[in-house]
């Protein structure tokens, strides 16, 4: 069953504070999407009023072609009438109650026949990969095998729309990464549209469909994973996406494919714009060598930062600073001069003033 | 067209209302807002209505006044001249006095105490731990009562000697016998608990680690103490240094026996006094006075800690504090706390015992010994000739008043608690939610006699749909509840963070109404903090007195009162005996809860 969700013009302030500005989105019938940003963004609160938790302070939310908000009409569904399942941050697994109770407590309120509820019970267990687990109460597990239960207690009643509030962020890092894998496991099995809320860039990019990126309860762009990465809409996303951080350098357009650091020139489409512009470069899209190389800049190395798989360093060419990363290690030393090589194709310009993409711009 | 727009406009702003309403927390938090605007409110208003208006009473000396008309008379009078001085300025200054003295003794007491248990390797400190609350559990005029058996002087009472004078031959003096300082050293050593309380959750809250960050940059052990330790305990110290002085301020018990005798008046004795012999109107003045100086030297503390109500930013625990090694002392200070426990708890526990077994009091001989005052027949030339505790329909009708009452207070308030923390908890942020604490704060400041006399003001008429309650067990119970309400608010507030908002809201998303969530999540999951706010309840309820002196009725007599009367007519002997039994009754209950859902004092208190 896969769910269409349309929100549109959606507000809620608290006091002064503008936690969710006319916000208008669609998620496609069973699409991942990831609301992403930094923390006071909105996007918890964006999610909970889909939950109904919250109550909007204007817009309205349709939950397929349920309208189960709607400020001008006076219309606001309980959130147990929203046939969504939510899965908490802090699990919120009952802790008076056994893992069994906690997975059919949905259940029992939807008068289900007990045989069935176990058969539920030991389905959505199993889902998870928690079969056997009935007996415990929720402080006799591991915070990973807490988060499971979390899930399978939503999975279990099979609601229409999943809602998961960074559902990741108490585990640790290598936790995060199999529950990851697991997470997009069961959206792939289960087809359940998904709004997933995270302030971890790379949990948005490995899991969504979609990624909707907020600022200060503004959306900033509503795009698949590759696209938010490759052509942030503007200069926040640029920035607040990739690791290590994309390289911003000031410049002015002076040409038709070039623009000047003050240093040195680039060659770039510059899509018929003038004065002041931001070029922004991966670090990974930067090639580096120990030799100059026709085309290429010199640059001082001014830290080597080897990791295993890839190495990150940083180059300083007088008060321009570039990160560049390298796939496997990297033969230069700290204090070499390297020559570096940007590929016309991999830079986005910005337009200095307001911030905006300015080309290339996705198909 | 343009009025059908309207009309839609209309109807969504009224289903929004409607959605608002409809919420839990709001219906709840309304509900509460209004109970407490009865309970709290109105008698208030009430009180001070009466004290501007004339009353039928002032028509002997005023004949040609019209009751009812607005007059600062009873405040010309009772601020004025000589009655000013007898009635008002001299009992506030002897309150005063009290209360200052017993809240720097508290300090004291408490205080060293609390940091012997919890920062010094000093041995038996769990066992001093339990015992330091037991003076709290005790009725605070216990101390006293045990202090006349003691220090009994024949130069004020006459008749018999204390077991003091019998003992050593010498008739003690009239300073130690009655007046400030017995009065101020018997409420200490009931009210010591609150800072023992605060100050060892804030010393246990502490992390070493700042301590040891400043042993590490060379700082001496006094200068980490001064400058460190010390700054983080300011706040649970002014928070003891509130409610210790708040509560003296108002108590009746200890002064009643301890200043009345030698016309050592304080407030609360003078209020009472004026209200037995009807001037109602001149005790109420008293009453607003004394809630004003409250109210004063409340917010004057929370204006030096900073915040409205620090006390409920200590608390929290976790930290293992390092423990300061007092080497050879630690034997001497276990010795001087033992001593100093025995003589707070065994030692006034034995004088009543060895009192009241005593057929005339002050004769310490073995042919003296008898059961007369327990269960002694009717009609026998002792105590007024009253039959023996035991077998005293009076006392078997107040002991089932006590329970009755405490059981019902403790109940109400648990459950009052529990609501007003989810609709403050729930609705934070919301205007509603800011109003209902505010609200529920103000029983707080109010002193317990102060508190009793604004219910006398209010339920001798009708109000609204209630009846006139003068005279009934409801009104006790009501006064009860309502003088809870800052406790019941602070704990269920506690307890509700502790059960954090997203545990309820997985259970709405799950479908299940707000009568379900309550029974299957939210009384599940605060039930220890609605036990721990039980026990406080019974317990204080039990021994109140200042409260509800001037509510009882002979009908509606509880052991508390009981006993106060019996010390007013001079059957102290019989008073012993009763307060043995109430502290029997405490006791049993105190032990039956905590085994029954291991509630606590602290938890009650929201530490």
């Amino acid at each position: 069953m896969e769910t269409l969700i349309t929100i549109k013009n959606l507000t809620k302030r608290f006091g002064n504070v503008v936690a969710v500005d006319n916000v208008s989105l669609t998620v496609e019938p069973g699409a991942f999407l990831t609301l992403l940003g930094p923390s006071g963004c909105g996007k918890t609160t964006l999610l909970r009023c889909v939950a109904g938790l919250e109550d909007p302070d204007g817009g309205e939310i349709y939950i397929g072609d349920k309208l189960v908000f709607s400020y001008d009409k006076g219309i606001s569904l309980d959130p147990g009438n929203r046939d969504l399942g939510l899965v908490f941050q802090s699990y919120a697994l009952w802790p008076h109650m056994k893992v069994d109770k906690n997975i059919t407590f949905a259940l029992e309120i939807q008068k289900m026949e007990k045989e069935e509820m176990q058969e539920r019970v030991r389905e959505s267990l199993a889902e998870v990969q928690m079969a056997g687990y009935e007996d415990r109460y929720p402080r006799e597990m591991s915070g990973g095998q807490q988060q499971r239960i979390a899930l399978a207690r939503m999975l279990a009643y099979r609601p229409n729309l999943f809602l998961m509030d960074e559902p990741l962020s108490n585990l640790d890092a290598r936790l995060r990464m199999d529950m990851r894998a697991e997470i997009k496991r069961l959206h792939h099995v289960a087809g359940a549209t998904t709004i997933y809320v995270t302030h971890d860039q790379i949990e948005a990019l490995t899991m969504s469909t979609e990624i909707a990126v907020l600022k200060e309860g503004v959306l900033q762009q509503v795009d698949t994973p590759d696209n938010v990465y490759h052509y942030p809409a503007n200069l926040f996303i640029a920035d607040f996406i990739g690791n290590p951080k994309v390289n911003l350098m000031d410049a002015v357009v002076d040409g038709k494919r070039s623009v000047n650091l003050g240093k040195f020139n680039l060659e770039v489409e510059t899509h018929n714009t003038d004065g002041e512009v931001v070029v922004a470069v991966r670090p990974e899209d930067i090639s580096i060598s120990t030799e100059p190389v026709p085309g290429a800049i010199e640059f001082n190395a001014y830290s080597v930062l080897p990791s295993g798989a890839d190495t990150t360093i940083i180059a300083h060419f007088e008060e321009i600073e570039i990160t560049v990363k390298e796939s496997g290690t990297c033969r230069v030393n700290m204090d070499d001069k390297i020559w570096l090589k940007f590929n016309p194709e991999t830079l986005n310009l910005y337009d200095k003033e307001s911030g905006l993409l300015i080309g290339p711009k996705n198909t | 067209m343009a009025t059908q727009t309207i009309s839609h406009r209309m109807l969504a702003k009224s289903r929004r209302f409607i959605h608002w309403l409809k919420k839990p927390q709001v219906l709840m938090g309304l509900i509460m807002l209004f109970m407490m605007y009865y309970m709290i409110i109105i008698p208030l208003y009430r009180m001070g209505e009466t004290s501007l208006t004339w009353q039928a009473k002032d028509l002997i000396l005023n004949p040609d006044v019209e009751v009812g008309k607005f007059t600062l008379f009873h405040y010309t009078r009772m601020l004025t001249g000589v009655l000013g001085q007898i009635y008002m300025f001299n009992p506030l200054r002897h309150s005063f006095t009290i209360a200052i003295g017993a809240t720097l003794i508290s300090l004291f007491i408490g205080g060293s105490l609390a940091w012997l248990v919890i920062r010094t390797d000093m041995p038996g400190r769990k066992l001093v731990n339990q015992l330091a609350l037991i003076p709290y559990i005790m009725p605070s005029w216990t101390l006293a009562q045990a202090w006349v058996v003691l220090f009994k002087s024949r130069a004020v009472s006459g008749g018999t000697p204390g077991l003091f004078e019998s003992l050593v031959g010498v008739t003690p003096p009239e300073w130690l016998s009655y007046g400030p300082v017995p009065i101020m050293i018997c409420s200490a050593l009931h009210y010591y608990t609150f800072f023992f309380l605060f100050v060892s959750a804030a010393l246990m809250s502490i992390d070493s680690n700042l301590e040891e960050a400043g042993e590490l940059m060379g700082a001496s052990r006094w200068r980490i103490l001064r400058k460190i330790t010390f700054p983080l305990v300011v706040p649970a110290i002014l928070s003891g240094f509130i409610m210790t002085f708040s509560k003296v301020l108002g108590t009746f018990g200890g002064p009643n026996i301890l200043g009345t005798p030698v016309r050592y008046y304080v407030v609360s004795t003078m209020m009472r006094g004026s209200m037995s012999v009807g001037d109602k109107s001149d005790g109420f003045v008293l009453a607003i006075v004394l809630i004003m100086f409250s109210v004063i030297t409340i917010s004057l503390n929370q204006r030096l800690v900073g915040t409205r109500r620090s006390y409920e930013t200590i608390g929290g625990r976790g930290f293992v504090a390092n423990v300061s090694k007092l080497g050879r002392m630690k034997y001497f200070f276990r010795a001087v706390v033992l001593v100093f426990q025995i003589l707070v708890i065994v030692l006034p526990l034995g004088l009543l015992a060895i009192s009241s077994v005593m057929l005339v009091d002050g004769q310490y001989s073995v042919s003296n010994l008898s059961l007369q005052h327990w269960i002694g027949p009717r009609g026998t030339g002792y105590n007024s000739g009253e039959p023996g505790v035991l077998l005293n329909p009076h006392v078997r009708q107040a002991a089932w008043n006590s329970i009755r009452l405490a059981l019902w207070t403790a109940l109400f308030t648990a459950l009052i608690g529990i609501i007003l923390g989810y609709s403050i908890v729930k609705g934070r942020g919301t205007r509603l939610s800011k109003y209902l604490e505010q609200l529920a704060y103000i029983p707080y400041v109010i002193p317990g006699i102060a508190f009793g006399a604004v219910y006398i003001a209010m339920f001798l008429k009708p109000v609204g749909p209630i009846p006139p309650l003068y005279g009934t067990f409801a009104l006790l119970v009501i006064v009860s509840v309502a003088k809870h309400i800052p406790y019941s608010s602070r704990s269920g507030v506690s307890s509700m963070m502790q059960v954090g908002r997203e545990l309820e809201e997985a259970g709405e998303v799950a479908g299940a109404s707000v009568w379900r969530r309550f029974i299957r999540l939210i009384f599940p999951l605060t039930s220890p903090g609605f036990v721990a706010g039980f026990l406080l309840t019974f317990i204080t309820t039990m021994r109140e007195l200042s409260l509800i002196i001037m509510l009882v009725t002979p009908k509606t007599q509880v052991l508390a009162s009981k006993t106060m009367f019996y010390i007013e007519d001079g059957n102290d002997q019989m008073a012993n005996v009763v307060i043995l039994i109430l502290l029997a009754i405490t006791y049993v209950g105190n032990f039956i809860i905590t085994r029954f859902r291991g509630g606590s004092l602290q938890k009650g208190l929201g530490l």
